[in-house]
C-alpha cells in the first residue's frame, strides 16, 4: 500500500512580525501617511496630557506680560513663554496644547457621530430601497446642497455657540455625506446571494443590516471617517475664527487666530502664526493619513500600490 | 522686560497731539473742500426722533438744527450748552425752575425756503414729547416733566414743567431732537421725515445711494454766519472696521467719528506719522454686568457682591486700555461730570473699588462661602461684538476665576442676545451697557432703576424707586448730588444689583488736514460739521486729492 510521507525537511515557522516591523513596513509603503499619523499622534499626546505638558494655565491672564515675544521669562515662576503671549498675557504654548484637546474632541466626536449615523442611514436606505430610499436621499440632497461651513454657521446661529453646539453643527452636515457614499457600496452588497439567503432564513432587517451589511461597507466608512476629522478640525477653527464656535476662555486654535490675525499680524506676529501653523499641520496630517487609509483599504488602489 | 514699541507709540502720539494743537491754533479757517467721512453702520431711517444709532446721526445730523446743542467749541464739557436755533444763552428756569422761555432766531429758513418760526420748534418737540397715537418717539420718556409747550409769538417758545428738573436742559440738547418744519408735518404727516429730509442745518441734502454714501452740500443760508466752511461732505458706508481704517490710511476718507480701538490708532500713527491727528476722550458709555436676580444663587446679595468684589478695575483700566475701547473706572455717573462720585469716595464706600484687590477677593470668597456657593459656577452671556464686549467679557471671566469662580461664556449675536435679555431671561449673568449721547446724569442713571424698561437684572426695590423720584424733582445740583450718591450706593453696594466695569474711551484718529472738529464724550455729539474746515495746502502735501 502506497503511503505518503512528509518531506524530510525541518518545517520553519515564519518569523513573527513585531510592532516595529509593522511600523517600518508602513513607513516604507506609506511615508506620507506615516507623517500624517505622526502629527496625529503628537496632537493626541498633547491633548491627552495637556495638564502635564502645558507650562501655564491656559486661561490665566498675566496682563503684565501681554503680547510678550517668544522666549520672555515669567519673573515670578522663572518659566518661559516659549511661544510668547497673547493680548491677555496668556501663554500661547499652553493654549496651543490645550487647543489640541479641543480640536481633537470636536474632530473625533463630530466625525464619529456624523460617519456612524451616515453609515446606518446609508445602509438602511440601500437595503429598504423604494420610498424610504427616495425620501432619505432627497433629504440628503437638501443638506448636501449647502457647503459644510454654511450649514454649520446656520446651525450655530440657531442653536448657539460653545463646544457642544459646534460638535452638533459639524456632525449634521457629515451625516448625508457619509450616507451617500456608504449607500452606493451597500446597493451592490444588497444584490449579493448571501443577503438573499439571510432574508430567506428569516433574519430580521436589523440583523441583516448590522451583522451582514455594515461590516462589509467598513472600507468606505473608515475612509470617510478619517477624512472627516480633518474637515471637522478646519470647520471648528473657521467657526471659532468667525466668533461662532468655541468661546473664550476655552483654548481653541481658531479662537486664538481670531484674537490675533487682524490686529497683531504686524506688531506681534507670534499671536496668529502658531495657531495658524497648528491648524495647517493638523488638517494636513489627517488628510495624509486619510489618503493612506484609503490606499490600504481600496482594493483598486491597493493593486496599484 | 523692555518694550520699546509702546514708548515709541506714546512719543509719536505726543508729537502728533502737539503738532495738531499748534496747527489748529496757528491757522485761520479756510473755506472749501469736501469732507469724506466713513460710517460703520446703516441708516434705518432719517427721522432723528425715532432713531438711536450713530449710523443715522453721522450722515444725517448736518442737515438739521437743534434748539440748543453742546458747545461745538467746547464739546468735552458735559455741562456747556449753547443756543442753536434760539438766540442768546440757554435760558435758566424761572418760576421755581418750572418755566423755560426760548427766544427763536429770525431769518432762519428751511432748505426748501420756508421760514422757521417758533411754531416749527413747537411742532417738532410736540412730536418728541407728545406724539400722536401710533407715532413712535424714542425720547418721550426724557420729557415726562413737561406740562406744556406754548408759542406766545413767532419768536418765543415756552416749556412749562410739572416740577423743577435737572434733566430738562440736557434732554432738550440731545442731538436727536431735529427741528422739522410744521408745514411738512401738517402736509405730509409724522412719518414723512423717515424717508425725506428738509432741515435748517449747515448742509442740504444732495443724495443717498443705499449702501454707498450720503452727500450734502453747503447751505448758503445757514443761520450761524460764516459757516459752514466746507463746500460739501460725503458720508461713505463702510461696515467693516478694517475697511474704515484702510480708507483713512489710504486717503479715501478723512475722518471717522465713532472711534477706533487702541491698536488701530497705533497702526495709523505708525503708518502716517504726522499726517494723522488723534483726539481721545472718555466716552459716555459704560459696560456693566447684570446678574439675573430671578436665577439662583443671584437672588442672594452676598453672591452679587462677590461678583463685584472680584473685579480689579484699576489694573483693568491700565491694561485693557491697550487693547479695548475702555479706560476709566467710575461709578454710575459719567466720570468727567461734576456730579460724578470721586474715586476716593468710591474706594471708601463702594464694594469692589478698593485698591487692596487681594482683600476684596478674600472677602468675595468669604461671602460665597457664607452663601453656600464656594467655587460658584455660572455662565456669562456676552454679545457677539469684539469691541469692547468680548474683550471685557474675557477679562471679567479671568477676574472671577481669581476669586475661585468657574465661569463659562456664551456669546450670542445681537438679536438673540437681546432676546435673552428682554424676553427669555435665560441667563445667569449678562454683559450690559449704558450708552448715552448728552451727559445727563439723572436721566442716564435711570438705567439702574428696577422699573426701567432697559434694566435686565429682573428685580424690584421700592427704596431705589423712591430715591429716583426724589432725584427727578430735585431742581439744583446741590439737591441732586447727595441723592445721586445715595442712589449709586444702593445700586452698586447695598444691592449690588449690577456691577460697573469700566467706562468706554473714545479714540478718533483723523487726517491732520481736518481742522476745527473737537472730540466730545459721545459719538453722537458735535456732528453738525459746521465748524470743520480743511487745510488745503496740508491736504495737498499729504498727496490726498
Amino acid at each position: 500500500m502506497a503511503t505518503s510521507e512528509l518531506p524530510n525537511e525541518e518545517f520553519v515557522l515564519p518569523k513573527q512580525k513585531t510592532i516595529w516591523d509593522t511600523i517600518l513596513r508602513m513607513l516604507r509603503r506609506q511615508p506620507l501617511g506615516s507623517a500624517g499619523a505622526l502629527v496625529i499622534l503628537i496632537m493626541g499626546f498633547a491633548g491627552l496630557f495637556a495638564e502635564q505638558i502645558a507650562p501655564f494655565d491656559p486661561e490665566m491672564e498675566n496682563f503684565e506680560y501681554m503680547l510678550s515675544p517668544p522666549g520672555t521669562v515669567h519673573e515670578e515662576t522663572g518659566k518661559v513663554f516659549y511661544f510668547g503671549t497673547d493680548s491677555f498675557g496668556r501663554d500661547q504654548l499652553s493654549r496651543m496644547i490645550y487647543g489640541a484637546r479641543t480640536a481633537l474632541l470636536v474632530g473625533f466626536t463630530a466625525s464619529f457621530f456624523g460617519a456612524f449615523l451616515g453609515l446606518v442611514l446609508g445602509v438602511a436606505s440601500a437595503y429598504f430601497g423604494g420610498t424610504v430610499d427616495l425620501v432619505l436621499q432627497r433629504v440628503c440632497d437638501v443638506f448636501m446642497a449647502f457647503p459644510l461651513i454654511i450649514m454649520a454657521l446656520a446651525i450655530v446661529s440657531i442653536f448657539g455657540t460653545g463646544v457642544e453646539m459646534v460638535i452638533i453643527a459639524i456632525t449634521i452636515p457629515f451625516i448625508p455625506n457619509c450616507a451617500r457614499v456608504v449607500r452606493s457600496s451597500a446597493l451592490a452588497l444588497k444584490e449579493l446571494p448571501y443577503i438573499d439567503a439571510a432574508r430567506s432564513v428569516g433574519y430580521s432587517h436589523v440583523r441583516i443590516i448590522m451583522r451582514h451589511m455594515v461590516p462589509n461597507v467598513m472600507a468606505p466608512f473608515l475612509i470617510m471617517l478619517t477624512a472627516f476629522v480633518g474637515q471637522a478640525i478646519l470647520t471648528e477653527a473657521s467657526l471659532s475664527y468667525l466668533g461662532m464656535g468655541v468661546q473664550e476662555p476655552t483654548a481653541a486654535w481658531g479662537l486664538m487666530l481670531q484674537g490675533g490675525a487682524e490686529e497683531y499680524a504686524e506688531s506681534a506676529p507670534w499671536v496668529p502664526i502658531w495657531p495658524g501653523v497648528a491648524i495647517t499641520l493638523a488638517v494636513f496630517g489627517f488628510n495624509l493619513f486619510g489618503d493612506a487609509v484609503r490606499d490600504v483599504l481600496d482594493p483598486k488602489l491597493r493593486s496599484q500600490v | 522686560m523692555k518694550r520699546i514699541a509702546p514708548k515709541l507709540a506714546v512719543a509719536v502720539l505726543g508729537a502728533t497731539f502737539t503738532f495738531g494743537a499748534i496747527s489748529a491754533k496757528a491757522a485761520a479757517p479756510e473755506y472749501g473742500g469736501n469732507l469724506n467721512i466713513v460710517v460703520g453702520s446703516k441708516i434705518p431711517s432719517y427721522d432723528g426722533h425715532i432713531e438711536s444709532t450713530f449710523g443715522m446721526i453721522h450722515p444725517i445730523r448736518p442737515f438739521y438744527s437743534l434748539l440748543i446743542r453742546e458747545n461745538p467749541d467746547n464739546p468735552a464739557s458735559p455741562t456747556d450748552f449753547v443756543c442753536d436755533i434760539c438766540v442768546g444763552s440757554v435760558p435758566e428756569g424761572t418760576e421755581g425752575g418750572t418755566k423755560f422761555t426760548f427766544k427763536i432766531r429770525t431769518g432762519v429758513k428751511f432748505h426748501d425756503g420756508t421760514p422757521l418760526t417758533s411754531a416749527d420748534v413747537k411742532a417738532s418737540f410736540d412730536k418728541v414729547v407728545n406724539p400722536p397715537k401710533g407715532i413712535a418717539s424714542n425720547r418721550k420718556a426724557y420729557f415726562k416733566m413737561v406740562e406744556s409747550i406754548t408759542t406766545p409769538d413767532a419768536e418765543t417758545l415756552v416749556f412749562k414743567l410739572k416740577h423743577p428738573s435737572g434733566t430738562f436742559i440736557p434732554a432738550v440738547a440731545m442731538p436727536f431732537n431735529f427741528i422739522y418744519s410744521k408745514k411738512d408735518l401738517d402736509t405730509h404727516g409724522y412719518t414723512w421725515h423717515q424717508k425725506n429730509i428738509n432741515g435748517t442745518g449747515a448742509f442740504s441734502f444732495v443724495e443717498h445711494v443705499q449702501g454707498s454714501h450720503v452727500k450734502g452740500k453747503k447751505n448758503p443760508n445757514y443761520h450761524h454766519k460764516g459757516r459752514p466752511y466746507l463746500d460739501s461732505y460725503t458720508a461713505l458706508a463702510a461696515p467693516k472696521m478694517s475697511v474704515r481704517l484702510q480708507a483713512i490710511r489710504g486717503g479715501r476718507a478723512d475722518i471717522e467719528f465713532r472711534g477706533f480701538p487702541p491698536k488701530a490708532r497705533d497702526d495709523l500713527v505708525k503708518a502716517l506719522g504726522d499726517k494723522i491727528t488723534v483726539q481721545e476722550s472718555d466716552w459716555n458709555c459704560v459696560l456693566l454686568a447684570s446678574p439675573n436676580h430671578e436665577v439662583k444663587p443671584f437672588d442672594d446679595p452676598k453672591v452679587r457682591r462677590a461678583l463685584t468684589l472680584a473685579v480689579d478695575r484699576k489694573s483693568g483700566s491700565k491694561y485693557l486700555s491697550n487693547i479695548a475701547i475702555v479706560k476709566t473706572p467710575g461709578g454710575i455717573v459719567f466720570p468727567q461730570h461734576p456730579m460724578a462720585t470721586p474715586m476716593s469716595e468710591l474706594k471708601a464706600n463702594i464694594a469692589g473699588y478698593s485698591d487692596d484687590v487681594a482683600a476684596s477677593r478674600a472677602q468675595a470668597k468669604k461671602l460665597l462661602k457664607e452663601a453656600g456657593q464656594e467655587g460658584l459656577k455660572f455662565t456669562f452671556l456676552n454679545r457677539g461684538v469684539d469691541q469692547p464686549y468680548k474683550i471685557v467679557g474675557t477679562w471679567l471671566l479671568g477676574q472671577w476665576k481669581k476669586a475661585g469662580m468657574k465661569v463659562d461664556q456664551v456669546v450670542k449675536p445681537t438679536t438673540p442676545f437681546y432676546a435673552s435679555l428682554r424676553k427669555k431671561g435665560d441667563f445667569d449673568v449678562s454683559v450690559d451697557f449704558n450708552c448715552q449721547s448728552i451727559v445727563n446724569p439723572i436721566a442716564d442713571v435711570s438705567k439702574f432703576l428696577p422699573s426701567a424698561g432697559n434694566n435686565y437684572a429682573n428685580f424690584e426695590d421700592a427704596k431705589l424707586e423712591s430715591l429716583y423720584d426724589e432725584l427727578l424733582k430735585a431742581g439744583t445740583p446741590e439737591e441732586q448730588t447727595p441723592l445721586l450718591r445715595a442712589y449709586e450706593k444702593r445700586v452698586l453696594n447695598d444691592l449690588s444689583s449690577q456691577l460697573v466695569t469700566l467706562w468706554w474711551y473714545k479714540i478718533n484718529p483723523h487726517r491732520s488736514y481736518v481742522k476745527g472738529w473737537k472730540i466730545a464724550p459721545s459719538h453722537y455729539l458735535n456732528q453738525s460739521l459746521d465748524n470743520i474746515w480743511i487745510d488745503a495746502a496740508e491736504k495737498k502735501s499729504q498727496g490726498v486729492n
